[in-house]
């Protein structure tokens, strides 16, 4: 139940991201989602893109440093408490966030949030067993694409 | 004046090669030959005559092998000065070749050959390569460059003269030359160890497969390299990685090669001579300890050499190699002293900073350094490529990476300095000698 992601290094210069993004629309891959980690140095850049294979094939062979990893999806309900809800599930079962980001689906009133998880099994049962809607890949491009 | 050397076998079975021979004996070869040439040069250089006669020194002064410390030392600006025939000591129908260094700091150093030091050159190649454990029958691709600079043809004759086949490739086409080690079941390579490094990321991007070439070893030179280098592309490739030592100002690649036993390299003591001298007071250093390597040309006719001042550091391994041969060894030569940069008051030389980046464990060789000079302060940044293997998803997970390495830098060189990762293949790859520094230091 855990979700592709595409994760690569960028280093901090101008117009690198720009490169990146060119890459992927010319080879007609649609991002879903992207999320920028940057620090003084470097930028890590995660995203959900319709093929996460051939786009780590794409972005490697113009020398980025790409590699896939997973994440956790999971469906709440676009209001107020959707995100806490799911913290509070997680504290209990005493696991932290890596990281995070999240997104709305343009279809529907739900939004989708995106989790690193230090145990990420763990995670997912906690989840599942409190009532969460967690989404594999063909469940998310189901919502995305409608 | 040197042996004849028409069966290559007598040139490197044990019972005959000169890199057996008993001590004594080569030493009185090394006297003998030491007086000779002093003669020559004394007689056909007008340079080495004028400060042999400043200095009231004479041929005949030459009594002991000691004696050479009475001689001038030649330096890489006197064969400037003399650009570009003044240090021949032949007519020039005698001189068969020429070789050029690239002449990147100045004007380039030329140098000559009679038909009698390309047959030295070649059996000094022979030898090397029987150090490396090849012979007859071995496929041995030479990524050397061919034409002015010395190791692409020292290689080749000395390849053919073995009685291996030459693949005379040169340097670069990385996927040709991945593609020729397949086809045409190469054993050998001849290449600077960082082209090597190259052409490793190239054939992984192609592939290739190690374990499916019959490559079994390489022979690396005409730069400095670590022995963390050496293991790496050992590690990488499953073939040995062997250290070639030569300058081009004594003959080109030849003038010592590692043995299979790999603890330093074998220097052709018949036909030249070494010294190790403390680079600041000139003083001899005894055996074990490091200094300058000084190199003298014992057979050369063309243009002999007298006590050239390498710039290399190293020191002499007096005890015997456990592969029999009784010429000597010297260490590894990892520094130069003109590499050499000084950063907060600390020497720093880019071998330091090779080991400590091989050391960590995730080993990451495609590096380079950057040095600045920022409000009178000279800065100092090493670039290091990130690779996969060392890229996790975690911002807290590169950090740790970038500290890894950090540290160990500082461990080695005692200050910490900048370091920064950079994106795969930004650093240039060089198809020759690997440019480690980029001094943007203005002379203000």
């Amino acid at each position: 139940m855990k979700l592709k992601q595409l994760s690569v290094f960028l280093e901090n210069k101008p117009g690198r991201l720009r490169e990146l993004c060119a890459l992927l629309a010319d080879n007609n891959i649609n991002m879903i989602t992207i999320s920028l980690a940057d620090t003084e140095q470097f930028g890590i850049l995660r995203l959900i893109v319709s093929d996460c294979e051939a786009a780590k094939n794409i972005l490697e062979e113009k020398g980025f440093v790409a590699k896939i990893t997973e994440v956790i999806a999971v469906e709440v309900n676009d209001e107020p408490g959707g995100l806490r809800d799911v913290l509070q599930v997680e504290e209990a079962a005493g696991i932290s966030v890596e990281y995070m980001y999240a997104f709305t689906i343009k279809s529907g009133e739900n939004a989708v949030l995106l989790f690193r998880f230090d145990d990420m099994d763990k995670a997912v049962d906690a989840l599942q067993s409190t009532g969460f809607k967690v989404l594999d890949s063909v469940a998310l491009f189901q919502r995305t694409d409608g | 004046m040197h042996a004849q050397w028409n069966d290559r076998e007598s040139l490197v079975h044990p019972s005959s090669a000169p890199d057996y021979i008993r001590e004594e004996q080569l030493r009185s070869l090394q006297l003998q030959r030491l007086r000779a040439i002093t003669r020559h040069a004394y007689e056909n250089q007008a340079l080495f005559r004028e400060r042999m006669d400043e200095t009231g020194v004479s041929p005949d002064d030459i009594q002991t092998l000691e004696d050479i410390r009475k001689l001038p030392f030649t330096q890489k600006t006197d064969l400037r000065d003399t650009y570009p025939y003044g240090l021949f000591a032949v007519p020039m129908n005698e001189v068969v070749r020429l070789h050029a260094s690239s002449g990147t700091t100045g004007k380039p150093i030329v140098v000559a050959y009679t038909n009698e030091d390309i047959e030295v050159w070649k059996e000094v190649m022979v030898r090397s390569f029987a150090c490396a454990g090849l012979h007859s029958g071995d496929i041995i691709q030479n990524a050397y460059g061919y034409g002015l600079f010395t190791g692409g043809l020292g290689a080749h004759y000395g390849a053919e003269a073995l009685g291996a086949t030459v693949i005379p490739i040169s340097g670069g086409n990385s996927e040709r030359q991945i593609m020729v080690m397949r086809d045409f079941g190469t054993t050998a390579i001849c290449a600077t160890p960082s082209y090597f490094l190259h052409l490793i990321e190239y054939a992984e991007k192609m592939g290739i497969k190690w374990e499916d070439l019959p490559l079994r070893a390489g022979i690396f030179g005409a730069e400095p390299w670590t022995d963390e280098m050496r293991k790496y592309i050992e590690e990488k490739t499953g073939i040995k990685a062997l250290d070639i030592y030569g300058l081009s100002e004594i003959i080109g690649p030849g003038v010592g090669m590692a043995c299979e036993q790999q603890e330093g390299l074998h220097i052709f003591e018949d036909h030249f001579m070494i010294e190790i001298v403390d680079p600041v007071t000139d003083e001899a250093m005894p055996d074990g300890e490091e200094g300058e390597l000084i190199i003298t040309t014992l057979s050369k006719k063309a243009m002999p050499v007298m006590r050239y001042r390498t710039h290399d550091i190293t020191s002499i391994i007096a005890e015997k190699c456990g592969c029999g041969r009784t010429i000597r060894r010297i260490n590894r030569i990892a520094r130069r002293s003109d590499d050499m940069f000084i950063i907060r008051g600390v020497n720093v030389f880019p071998s330091q900073v090779e080991a400590a980046l091989l050391k960590v464990e995730e080993t990451l060789p495609h590096y380079q350094i950057v040095l600045t000079r920022d409000g009178g302060m000279d800065q100092m940044e090493v670039q290091v490529e990130v690779t996969a293997n060392v890229f996790t998803d975690t911002v807290r997970g590169v950090e740790a990476v970038h500290k890894q390495l950090s540290d160990a830098i500082a461990h080695i060189l005692g200050i910490r300095v900048k370091l920064k990762l950079v994106e795969p293949n930004t650093i240039e790859r060089s198809m020759g000698k690997a440019k480690r520094v980029i001094d943007n230091r203005q002379n203000d």
